[in-house]
């Protein structure tokens, strides 16, 4: 009979976080700014249809990187989990809290039992409402399940820490969309030699002004147009 | 060992929120009957109507719940916002019906936001036909939903409204519809009343007229009630979307009809 051969916990551990973020360092980035009026969320997505930041609820918003098969079903599990309890309880008991804690542990189990690891970083933003008072709140879960809480920004993907420099240097409190867009995708451009036009990126925000569903889109044409104001 | 949950992952990809209900929370679904006859105790939704006008379609409900002989609300609301593009007017029984509406609600934007897309207002249709069908029991015992479901058509680029029977039956009318205890008198009224491609003043004012003779005729339906300052609910769906009527552009148009009845004294 075969010996089992036998790899230490520590070795397992390490072999199987370097393996996800090698699959995550492939896929492109995508960078998140709090603004006057809500959260931008910018993603360098030359796709279309194939969307890598999505809306879960009336406030809260859905961004992945890495394997698209898998940061597809975290989302749909997302929405699931969200028109649940909004339904059984009322839409304001919805909160991206419970959905970023959902998310880590069951990025955190997979990690742990499952042979491959999920290859992806999601983000879950959910927009502040000034009526009450709540703030802004930026969740962002790795492959293995760490959450972490971002204030005013947020960058994740393959050249994550160099974006975040950008960022980290430039930003400023209540930004407008516009210069929000132009930092996010001046941060986007750094890890690479090209400029990015509206083609290159895909687009949304959670705007605090809009009723009830507070995701919103931004078409190519009034990215073109943002992007020309901006400049 | 996690076959099992990518099985069911893959099994599962039904972008139907009631399919999820039911798989996940099956007992937040439906309304369980209960032994013998409910009907007389509960409270019930009365008269709501949808029509066809020049932009779309048009939607106007009373505000009374009434459960036997007594009035159980004054100021309920019975059409409901279903998505952008379309909405449903209530009658049943109250407590399923706004249950119904609010499931159906959750369905179409869970689709949308799954999917990426919105459905069709032909799949929306028979969607809210299926969650009939699923009250029949409930329905069988006194506890019938009957909505009115009207909405834009992008594709065809006109208003369509559809009324449906206990069973989830669906039927496509092409004009104008009422449904409820004053949906006769309501009806009666449309047919004298309506015209083809009117306008939002004109539908607004028919609306109205049909609502008030259904008040005016069934002890269940309830008309503008000047005292509280209560008034129906009209909504319109256009291509540019769900929109409320103003509540003082209803009381100032009740008011006009009610004017016009007095001093021609067709009131009476």
């Amino acid at each position: 009979m075969p010996l089992p051969y036998y790899v230490s916990p520590e070795q397992m551990m390490k072999d199987k976080a370097e393996y996800a973020r090698k699959g995550i360092a492939r896929g492109r980035s995508i960078v998140t700014l709090e603004y006057k009026d809500g959260i931008l969320l910018v993603a360098e997505n030359p796709s279309t249809l194939l969307h890598k930041v999505s809306e879960i609820y009336d406030r809260i918003a859905f961004a992945g990187v890495g394997k698209y098969n898998e940061f597809e079903n975290l989302r749909i599990v997302g929405i699931r989990h969200a028109d649940i309890k909004g339904y059984s309880y009322s839409r304001g008991d919805v909160t991206a809290k419970a959905l970023a804690n959902a998310y880590s542990q069951a990025l955190g189990n997979i990690f742990t039992q499952d042979v491959k690891p999920f290859e992806v970083e999601v983000l879950v933003a959910e927009v502040g409402d000034s009526n009450n008072g709540t703030k802004n709140e930026i969740y962002h879960i790795l492959y293995d399940g760490t959450i972490e809480d971002e204030k005013n920004y947020a960058a994740m993907g393959g050249q994550a820490d160099e974006i975040r420099r950008v960022l980290k240097d430039h930003y400023k409190e209540a930004f407008g969309l516009d210069e929000a867009l132009q930092l996010g995708v001046r941060a986007l451009t750094v890890t690479q030699n090209k400029t990015l036009s509206e083609r290159d990126l895909e687009v949304a925000v959670l705007d605090r002004t809009k009723e009830r569903r507070k995701f919103r889109r931004i078409p190519a044409e009034a990215l073109a147009q943002l992007l020309a104001t901006a400049k | 060992m996690n076959d099992e949950r990518w099985q069911h992952l893959m099994a599962d990809r039904s972008p139907s929120f009631v399919d999820l209900l039911r798989r996940a929370s099956p007992h937040l679904l439906g309304t369980p009957a209960a032994a013998g006859d409910a009907h007389a105790d509960v409270p019930h939704g009365t008269t709501v109507l949808a029509m066809r006008y020049r932009d779309g379609v048009i939607m106007a409900g009373d505000r009374q719940a009434t459960a036997g002989y007594q009035v159980a609300s004054r100021r309920i609301e019975k059409i409901f916002k279903a998505d952008d593009l379309s909405g449903v007017g209530i009658a049943g029984a109250a407590g399923p019906a706004m249950e119904m509406a609010k499931l159906f609600q959750t369905e179409l934007e869970h689709y949308e936001k799954v999917e990426g897309d919105n459905l069709s207002l032909e799949g929306k249709a028979n969607k809210l036909g299926q969650m009939i069908r699923m009250n029949l029991p409930a329905a069988m015992q006194g506890l019938a939903v009957v909505p009115i479901f009207a909405g834009f058509d992008e594709k065809a680029g006109l208003g369509r409204l559809f009324k449906y029977d206990i069973t989830g039956g669906r039927y496509e009318e092409t004009n104008y519809d009422a449904q409820g205890s004053g949906s006769k008198d309501a009806r009666d009224s449309l047919k004298k009343l309506w015209k083809r491609d009117m306008g939002r003043d004109e539908a607004l004012r028919v609306a109205l007229e049909a609502l008030i003779d259904a008040a005016d005729e069934d002890v269940g339906t309830g008309g503008p009630d000047l005292v509280r300052g209560i008034f129906p609910t009209v909504k319109t769906i256009t291509r540019s979307g769900f929109g409320d009527v103003p509540e003082d552009e209803v009381k100032r148009t009740c008011e006009a009809i009610l004017s016009d009845r007095t001093l021609h004294g067709t009131g009476s």
